[in-house]
């Protein structure tokens, strides 16, 4: 089975099955982590962001504008944010490293 | 769409008396209030945003759906519009900017149900149609923020002249952002805009003007992330804004105003007494009504075997809960069922006929 890793706000490391197609919001969803992702994942919130482990930052593809303008509605945002809603999982990414960001109070 | 007509100003805690309060004027309450009104059934709804649609109109009014029925294709937008215009025949009245707070049983059996700026009703059913929750502002994740909100720290301007010869920051890129960063540097003693990056999503015209000004010196343009509060007492005396060069840098400000869009939260709703799983609200499969009779749930705020959270559910859920409706508020008369197709009664009451 294909599985990500998310390190939760706490910093406990989850290693989490994943499926070819799935958002990565979805997966971690799917297995309870506390992501919101409360447009259901079209890209008009911005509940689901995560930072990209470095090793992973230059082989994931670029974030497009819709992306970007959405992430100016979350917090404590770096060049490694991204909205995981916008990162669908497939074998090249077996593995990947993700940190669950700061949420809105 | 026009609604105007529809929106009418009410006079504080005059009881405006209804057979149905709808909570939550998104795609499912406006559903509700078709159904409802095929029954011969008067709906009010009430609703946290400044305008009608919930999540279609708020969230992505101009994305499309694929999953309506007989709708191939339409943005969130247009779903709304088109279930406005169903709904219209049947007068529904629009209560906005204020959400469901308090609701208690009256000695008549019927609700009493106040909102947050005072609007009372008294009705004999209560359906929540609140999606998700209501929108409230997102507030941002900072060390001591409770100890400045209200004080120093605002999600809205209720008052422009409390802002006068005030120091404000104002945090976003969006058209709240900008809007009020146009309108409070003429009265502020100094406004400066913080974003995150050097482009804004807001109105083309506004970023002009916020342009204008800046390369004016009228206002400062920060370009970074707030990082800290700094002040005591409630009173704010400055932020800490990391730039995007990594360092800090330091804004004295009396007051700050954070744009940082709207998230969802059930609010007051679960202080009502129903039976809740997590943060939905339970019902039975015949008539969608939770665990106190007379009050109902429809659409994504709802939970039972099976559910999904689709639309379609919710519409279904809806003309469901309206049969029930009808035998709270009009025990003495007979339900029958009829068709739009048929019935000249039902299209006496549409207005085709």
């Amino acid at each position: 089975m294909s599985y990500i890793v998310v390190v939760d706000r706490e910093g406990q490391e989850h290693r989490l099955d994943a499926l070819n197609g799935w958002r990565i919001m979805e997966i971690i969803r799917d297995h309870e982590l506390p992501i919101k992702g409360e447009c259901g994942g079209c890209c008009s919130c911005a509940t689901c962001h995560v930072y990209v482990d470095e090793d992973w930052q230059g082989r994931l593809p670029r974030r497009e504008d819709e992306e970007d303008e959405m992430l100016d509605e979350a917090f404590g945002v770096e060049d490694n944010s991204r909205l995981s809603c916008q990162i669908l999982f497939s074998e090249e990414l077996e593995g990947l490293r993700v940190y669950l960001a700061p949420e809105g109070v | 769409m026009k609604m105007d007509e529809n929106v009418i100003a009410f006079e504080k805690n005059q009881p405006i008396e209804t057979d149905i309060v709808i909570v939550g004027a998104g795609p499912v309450g406006l559903f509700a209030v078709f159904e409802a009104g095929l029954l011969g059934l008067k709906c009010h709804l009430i609703d946290n945003l400044d305008k009608v649609g919930g999540q279609c109109a708020e969230l992505y009014p101009e994305k499309p759906i694929y999953d309506i029925p007989a709708r191939p294709h339409c943005t969130g937008q247009e779903l709304v519009d088109d279930l406005m215009k169903q709904a219209e025949p049947f007068e529904p009245v629009y209560h906005l900017n204020q959400q469901a707070d308090s609701l208690s049983k009256m000695e008549d059996g019927r609700w009493r149900l106040e909102t947050s700026t005072g609007t009372v009703f008294h009705a004999t059913v209560i359906v929540i149609a609140a999606g998700a929750g209501s929108f409230v502002p997102r507030r941002p994740p900072l060390e001591n923020l409770e100890q400045y909100e209200d004080s120093s720290i605002f999600y809205a301007v209720r008052r422009m002249e409390a802002m006068r010869d005030k120091r404000i920051v104002i945090a976003g890129g969006g058209d709240s952002a900008l809007d009020w960063t146009l309108s409070l540097h003429p009265l502020a003693s100094q406004v400066t805009l913080i974003h995150r990056r050097d482009q804004f999503r807001a109105a083309p015209d506004s970023v002009e003007k916020m342009r204008q000004l800046v390369a004016n010196d009228e206002i400062n343009l920060q370009i970074g992330q707030l990082k800290e509060l700094k002040g005591s007492g409630g009173q704010l005396e400055a932020v800490q804004v990391k730039g995007a060069d990594g360092e800090m840098h330091e804004v004295p400000c009396d007051v700050l105003l954070p744009f940082y869009g709207l998230k969802m939260e059930l609010g007051p709703i679960a202080e009502w007494g129903l039976n809740l799983d997590r943060d939905l609200i339970t019902v039975d499969t015949e008539k969608f009504e939770t665990s106190v009779p007379g009050i109902f749930a429809i659409g994504d705020i709802n939970y039972y075997p099976g559910k999904l959270k689709l639309i379609l559910s919710g519409f279904h859920e809806a003309a469901l809960m309206a049969q029930q409706a009808f035998r709270y508020c009009r025990p003495d008369e007979k339900l029958v069922f009829r068709y739009t197709t048929s019935s000249t009664d039902l299209q006496k009451k549409l207005g085709v006929i």
